[in-house]
């Protein structure tokens, strides 16, 4: 077992006496509850942790939070819960972590993909683009597959999750983004005087910077401690709600901001029952962000060994872990909040080998106070190079003269660099609410202009310097957020005593002398973008940030950019010799940081994806062996097949029920509209293709609705209830839209009718009994209402009971046989269903699916809105020109039908055919030409649109639309399938009862 | 044009990479150009390219309000296919996958071409239905596209889940195999190399803000943040913006622009071998050379140019990710953005002249204008050249809509594309 | 996700409610009389504004009612929205940050 080489005897934040067992790479290492994994590597000493992505370079930590690019690991609780790519600084130790390194083969020490490095030259920015191309197939067949085995970073979960994934919706007056010092003073404002606060940050700990700050006395407190108090009171407080480890991701428009909640990933056995993270969609009357500011790296060679990190790093592996990232510690300063890294690890004993600042001046008090430690300070310096190679062992630093000579060269040894630019404002949210962002020229950085969303940012991301104007910048944020949320607010003062330095540095690649770097200035650590990279990509014309960023891939690995961006943009604008802000910002895109899929998927897994639609009798249908389909929402049976029975038998089984006794059939998918009122006629002559005013009550009539473009939209029987009252069927799919349409023209082009509509889709269970022994089936069960030929003939429709259920009998018929469909309220369905089903079982009956029902009405040439239609049909196309009332002076569709394209020759019209051997039965879809062999392109003048083996004909049949179809009865077609032409003779769409006897029983 | 190949890479690799060119001219404009394509996009720079390479048009320019390639072009998730319903549509679009086969070659530029197949999934009974009318009439039309079963599906594509334990279980799917993925920034970079080497004067960060018309009524020149130029043909592939160009020469068209968005996962090691695409659940998934998984999403129901969409449609989409793919649900995402796609009545594009003598219109593409950009380009660069369409975009005018000439692939297939 | 000002029930979120499309299109009183051009316009012509845009939105999941709405589709912002039947309201410039309150 390793021994914690590196830790400091006291101090950080955590747990020391708890030791927390961990593997690496299959190594076994020891780190203490609190830490991370990137602060237990380094407490073991351990400082290479990763393989870049290109030149398979070693890499140790930059970081220590969310703007790391180098350490990233696979986590692997199980086969089922690898995760890769996380960050090693971001992931919480747990006893029995077990995690590896990634984009290394065969191991991390020794990676032999690091050839790369050494034929760099070979693959400059976008080299992929200037070759791979002969001969042709060569780049999918040859390189591709080589590139793409070479790129990507993990290795992917291969298994299902089996983990779960939560998602919430909140509302706040105030949501505060980020728990540092200007947020916290923020919330504290905000919730103070009763408006309600959800106050989030990324972190594991509230406190963010003020958790590196040991020395600072806030209100005359030690830090530490105001923060703990503060943090009390808020937990005190009722309209608080804290979330930490919750990163604000996203923000939308019209303040709706993302956060992702991290449950159970830091838990060493995930608590059952509990997700392992949780969206949470936040609709805020105000937003405060207080998103702090993340350090920038120096750009100069060899910046990227391991042991060459960020000083921010240091202080937080320091204060918050007891991590000394070294003993021989180099740091090159390029802003005097890097000195306190020194300072600070000199007091831990710490040998600082040289502070060299690449500035002429330093800030004063951070120079005199380093002077005063005996710390040596060299200025105006720039870095020429570093050595070692899985873990930096020294550093050469030299001043540059005006004519770029070198002078004053020097190689100091150490085992740690130190490094820092200064500090860029994390603007990402503020950029996602589409706030325009403002170019500080004093600081160097973007922040925060304009405002578009209501809010307001705090503290370092808008550039604040120093923790009295974070925190009292924070309070005034705070305050005027719960102003503007219409509450009230209570801003604060603060005093503070603390060393500090400013975080203002310059953006870009430090100098050096002529024009090539003697070797690799990381600008993005972990896409492996150089300086020359992107001087490559100038020179070769691509000018605009965003082209410079696609070309080079600067700014998209999975940080996005965070330590990247300003020093790219610091360099281009040095390059073109204009001001940065001309150099123009990439966008900064959701999320801030990588998002499990999961969290967005939710509980909407499996039948929670969709709500299911079961009818009222489903439970009778799944006992009874009923095989369903989808068909929107709904769940149809589509067949039900006896044991041994394949779709085809039993359907031919059901069909020839249906034709010779009596078939149950569940319709109650069809759309329901009642339509009511005194101009309910009025109404549905207007949007229908069929005139309504001769419909007489007690009567039912096949309607076809068309939209203004004159194609068919829906169909469906209507039933005249009442003078006033209309039953309005559609097809399953079609009810929402056509209630939609009505409900259009109903408010916007005729508001002074007087039409009520309402859908009856759920109240109704609709049951279809269908066959000639129909009537016999029911009769005994309508309490003697008559349903004889005489009294309720075809397509009529009378009020009744069905036993003790109050019924709306309909003797109407999708299968050309005698039928009924007994409407009876939706709670009673099943029972109905159920009394209809004894009384049949007299007389065979059988139930049927959709599958029969298809086959029956295509028997009788009965349509199909969506398969004998497809929004490019016209009701005359598809044969039902009958139902078109030419005499009415308008309808909806009217007008587009006599558009010239809609009443040429040649249009395809719904014809039935007959194939010449009458075994075959076409397929659905297949394309029919008029000459049996052509060279493609083929000549089609059709296609076939529903196609069955009839059982009661003992052939097949089939309908198609084609050309100019009526004109070709009795004519042969063909039908080109892969093995020869089948031959079909062109009949009238009707195939069985031609003249319809059966309807009339 | 310097010559791109191993060869070039070897040299440079010995010279510093201190010899490479600017792949295109920063040029200003001119006074005056034969014709100039507004919209610096795949279409634009294609065209301008056919334009020069094909019809002898040299004297012209691209104007682009921003950076070339920073529309739909650099924002889509570079599905290629052509397996189209209507014979005009599958004439169109194959004509573009035939010219994508040999796109890196004829412009030196490797685009990264790669015929790895598209799969679309069916996932009910009407799309078994909808998908088979498709094949048989590609087949007649000479487009591959072929039928697979659910185990033929999980076979070309392993990741696939096709148990029924999902709320609409795999029925069956079609596949394209010439079909696939290009890298999107490289097809406007390799026209703009191309098109310039042949002279064409492409102008970033220029937008235009009127067109100017003669007393005839023909167009005689654009405004421009960067000046006046005359021309007398102005060829319009602006996407999502077409209908404000096209309003400053008061042609209204038959559009709607509205948010689309995309998203890429975290880079990983290969784990999808094609394309496949859900209608039915709006699912649009392929991994890129990088790594990254590319998905696609579906559109805001509203007209929008803020180029951003809301949360709720990506979720909805990464929701059906997850029940295709139930291992990618520990996946991460790592980047999201909109576009602005221009959509027509019928889903299908407008390649056509306009009532303006001298303007010309390639828009309409809505979500699928990526892969048509080779052919698309070319056939608006003959609309241009001859002004008369080519017999392949014949079809597609504006005037179609008012004649109910409609090529509507989305109600035939009742799908989105 | 988009919080819609709903005339008739007050500010709801987008999801309950329906876009419908150019607000102020009447249909013809009498489509017969249209020349193909008049009827082509009606039916597929929109305006498609980049800035100020009247809409039209349904409150599918609420009331049901139709209504109107401006919106800046430069930033998604609502400046108002009005009743059918109401004329369009006169604004100019562009909607406010934070938008409709």
């Amino acid at each position: 077992m390793s021994q914690n080489t590196c830790r400091t005897a006291a101090g950080g934040r955590i747990d020391r006496s708890r030791l927390v067992n961990f593997t690496f790479d299959g190594k076994a290492f020891t780190g203490h509850v609190g830490d991370t994994l990137a602060s237990a590597l380094l407490a073991n000493g351990v400082h290479l942790v990763g393989r870049s992505f290109k030149y398979h370079r070693p890499r140790g930590l930059l970081a220590a939070g969310v703007e790391e690019p180098n350490a990233l690991v696979a986590v692997v609780r199980d086969t089922a819960r690898r995760t890769p790519n996380l960050r090693a600084t971001q992931v919480e130790l747990y006893e029995g972590l077990v995690a590896e390194s990634q984009n290394r083969w065969p191991s991390l020490q020794f990676d032999v993909g690091a050839v790369n490095d050494l034929l760099s030259p070979l693959f400059p920015a976008g080299f992929y683009y200037k070759t791979f191309m002969w001969p042709r197939k060569a780049w999918h067949q040859v390189f591709e597959p080589v590139v793409r085995e070479a790129a990507g970073l993990g290795k992917p979960p291969t298994e299902p999750d089996p983990d779960t994934y939560a998602q919430r919706f909140a509302h706040c007056d105030v949501l505060v983004v980020g728990a540092g010092p200007a947020g916290i003073a923020a919330a504290l404002a905000a919730s103070a005087k009763g408006a309600s606060v959800l106050l989030c940050d990324e972190q594991p700990e509230f406190g963010g910077s003020l958790l590196d700050e040991p020395n600072a006395q806030v209100n005359d407190h030690p830090a530490a401690e105001w923060l703990k108090a503060s943090l009390a009171t808020l937990r005190g407080r009722a309209n608080v709600t804290l979330l930490s480890r919750t990163t604000c991701f996203g923000y939308f428009a019209h303040n709706m901001l993302s956060l992702n909640e991290r449950l159970t990933e830091h838990q060493a056995t995930p608590m059952t029952g509990v997700p392992r993270e949780r969206l949470w969609q936040v609709r805020a009357k105000e937003v405060v962000l207080a998103t702090g500011a993340i350090e920038r790296p120096l750009v100069f060679p060899g910046n990227d060994r391991p042991g060459v990190m960020l000083a921010s790093a240091a202080r937080t592996f320091l204060n918050r872990y007891g991590v000394k990232v070294g003993s021989r510690v180099v740091l090159v300063a390029g802003c005097d909040a890097a000195y306190l890294a020194a300072f600070e690890l000199r007091a831990a004993g710490v040998k600082i080998e040289r502070i060299a600042d690449i500035r002429p001046a330093p800030g004063e008090a951070v120079h005199a106070a380093a002077l005063s430690a005996g710390i040596a300070v060299s200025t105006g310096v720039t870095v020429l190079g570093t050595f070692g190679w899985l873990r930096v062992t020294g550093i050469t630093l030299a001043h540059l003269a005006d004519d770029g000579s070198v002078q004053d060269r020097e190689t100091l040894d150490c085992d740690a660099v130190l490094m820092s630019g200064g500090y860029t404002p994390t603007v990402h949210l503020f950029s996602q609410s589409r706030g325009k962002l403002r170019f500080d020229e004093a600081q160097q950085v973007f922040v925060p202009g304009n405002s578009v969303e209501r809010e307001r940012s705090a503290g370092a991301c808008c550039g604040t310097d120093g923790l009295r104007a974070t925190l009292e910048e924070g309070s005034q944020a705070g305050t005027s957020a719960a102003e503007a949320a219409g509450k009230a607010g209570s801003a604060e003062g603060y005093h503070v005593q603390l060393l500090e330095g400013s975080m203002v540095g310059t953006p870009g690649v430090l100098p050096q002398p002529g024009n090539i770097p003697p070797s690799k200035a990381f600008v993005d650590f972990q896409n492996d973008v150089t300086s020359k990279d992107l001087a490559l990509a100038m020179r070769e014309g691509f000018e605009s940030v965003e082209h410079i960023k696609r070309y080079t891939t600067n700014g998209m690995a999975t940080d996005q950019g965070k330590t990247s961006n300003m020093n790219s943009l610091g360099f281009v604008s040095a390059e073109k010799g204009v001001a940065l802000p001309k150099a123009g910002l990439t966008t900064f895109r959701m999320p801030y940081t990588p998002i499990t899929f999961g969290i967005f998927a939710g509980y909407d897994r499996g039948d929670l994806f969709d709500p299911v639609r079961p009818t009222p009798t489903h439970a009778w249908a799944v006992a009874n062996g009923a095989v369903f389909e989808d068909v929107g929402l709904w769940k149809r049976s589509r067949y039900f097949p006896r044991a041994g029975e394949n779709m085809h038998a039993a359907v031919d089984r059901e069909c020839l029920a249906v034709r010779n006794s009596v078939g149950l059939f569940d319709a109650s998918t069809l759309g329901k509209i009642e339509v009511v009122g005194p101009d309910a006629a009025t109404f549905l002559n207007r949007l229908y293709v069929n005139n309504f005013n001769t419909l007489a009550e007690g009567k039912c009539r096949y309607g076809i609705l068309t939209r203004e473009d004159g194609f068919v939209y829906d169909d469906g029987v209507i039933a005249r209830l009442a003078e006033d009252r209309f039953h309005v069927t559609t097809t399953t799919g079609g009810a929402p839209r056509v209630l939609h349409m009505m409900e259009d023209y109903l408010q916007t082009e005729w508001p002074d009718l007087q039409v009520w509509l309402t859908s009856t889709t759920e109240q109704w269970s609709v049951i279809a009994v269908q066959g000639p022994k129909a009537r016999e089936v029911i009769a005994p069960l309508v309490n003697g209402l008559d349903v004889s030929n005489a009294a309720l003939p075809h397509m009529s429709m009378v009020r009744g009971m069905l036993g003790d259920i109050p019924m709306l009998l309909m003797r109407v018929s999708f299968t050309g046989e005698l039928g009924y469909e007994i409407n009876v309220p939706a709670g009673h369905g099943q029972r109905a269903w159920e009394m209809v089903w004894a009384a049949g079982l007299a007389y065979g009956m059988t139930p049927y699916g959709t599958e029969t029902m298809h086959v029956l009405r295509a028997e009788k040439g009965y349509v199909i809105v969506g398969q004998e239609t497809d929004g490019t049909v016209t009701p005359d196309d598809a044969g039902l020109g009958w139902a078109v009332a030419k005499s009415k002076p308008d309808f909806v569709g009217k007008r587009s039908l006599a558009r010239p394209a809609l009443v040429a020759k040649g249009r395809k019209q719904l014809v039935g055919l007959l194939t010449a051997e009458p075994k075959t039965v076409l397929e659905e879809g297949a394309q029919i030409a008029a000459v049996p062999e052509q060279p493609v392109p083929m000549k089609l003048i059709g296609h076939v649109t529903s196609s069955y083996h009839s059982a009661v004909l003992g052939r097949s049949i089939a309908l198609a639309l084609v050309a100019d179809g009526r004109a070709l009865m009795g004519q042969t077609v063909y039908i080109p399938m892969p093995g020869g032409a089948i031959a079909a003779q062109v009949v009238a769409p009707v195939f069985y009862d031609t003249e319809g006897a059966k309807l009339h029983v | 044009m310097q010559k791109f190949s191993a060869w070039s890479l070897l040299k440079e690799a010995f010279g510093g990479q201190q010899g490479w060119q600017p792949q295109w001219r920063r040029a200003a404009p001119k006074a005056e150009y034969d014709a100039i394509i507004v919209g610096g996009g795949g279409h634009g720079l294609g065209a301008a390219y056919y334009l020069a390479a094909e019809h002898g048009l040299t004297n012209i320019a691209v104007v682009e309000k921003g950076w070339i390639g920073g529309g739909n072009t650099g924002r889509n998730t570079t599905i290629i296919r052509s397996n189209y319903l209507f014979n005009e549509s599958a004439q169109l679009y194959d004509h573009s996958v035939k010219l994508w086969e040999t796109l890196s070659q004829v412009l030196n530029y490797n685009v990264m071409f790669s015929p790895r197949g598209v799969m679309m999934l069916a996932h009910t009974v009407h799309d078994v239905q909808v998908f088979k009318r498709h094949i048989h009439a590609n087949r007649a039309n000479g487009v591959d596209n072929e039928w697979l079963t659910p185990e033929e599906a999980k076979a070309f594509c392993p990741p696939l889940n096709i148990g029924d334990d999902i709320r609409y279980p795999v029925m069956g799917a079609a596949l394209q195999r010439r079909g696939g993925t290009a890298r999107h920034d490289a097809v406007a970079w390799g026209y703009a190399r191309a098109a310039d080497a042949l002279g064409v004067d492409i102008i970033e960060n220029c937008e235009v803000t009127g067109i100017r018309r003669d007393a005839n009524g023909a167009v005689e020149g654009i405004e421009t943040t960067r000046g006046a130029i005359r021309t007398r043909k102005v060829g319009v592939s602006a996407a999502g913006h077409s209908s404000v160009v096209l309003g400053m020469a008061g042609v209204k068209l038959p559009l709607e622009s509205f948010p689309l968005q995309a998203l890429v996962s975290e880079p990983v090691k290969p784990a999808f071998p094609c394309v496949v695409m859900s209608n039915s659940i709006h699912a649009y998934i392929s991994q890129s050379d990088k790594g990254e998984l590319v998905i696609g999403a579906s559109s805001d129901s509203y007209n929008s140019y803020t180029q951003r969409g809301s949360l709720h449609i990506n979720a909805h989409t990464l929701a059906a990710i997850c029940e295709l793919f139930p291992a990618f649900r520990r996946m991460r995402m790592l980047r999201n953005w909109g576009g602005i796609v221009d959509v027509t009545p019928d889903r299908s594009p407008i390649i056509a002249k306009t009532p303006v003598k001298g303007l010309y219109v390639n828009c309409g593409w809505g979500t699928g204008g990526f892969k048509a950009t080779p052919g698309s380009a070319h056939v608006f660069a003959h609309t241009i050249a001859h002004d008369e369409p080519h017999a392949i975009n014949a079809p597609f005018t504006i005037e179609r809509f008012r004649d109910g000439l409609l090529i509507d692939e989305a109600a035939a297939a009742a799908v989105a594309h | 996700m988009l919080v819609i000002h709903c005339p008739y029930c007050g500010p709801r979120p987008e999801l309950e409610f329906r876009h419908c499309g150019q607000a102020h299109i009447a249909r013809p009183l009498d489509p017969s009389a249209q020349t193909a051009d008049e009827w082509g316009e009606y039916l597929y012509l929109r305006e498609n504004p980049k800035g100020m845009h009247a809409e039209r939105w349904r409150h599918m999941h609420g009331c049901g009612r139709f209504f109107n709405a401006l919106r800046d589709t430069t930033t998604d912002f609502f400046v108002t929205t009005y009743k059918c039947g109401e004329p369009r309201p006169a604004v100019s410039g562009t909607a406010p940050a934070g938008g409709q309150r």
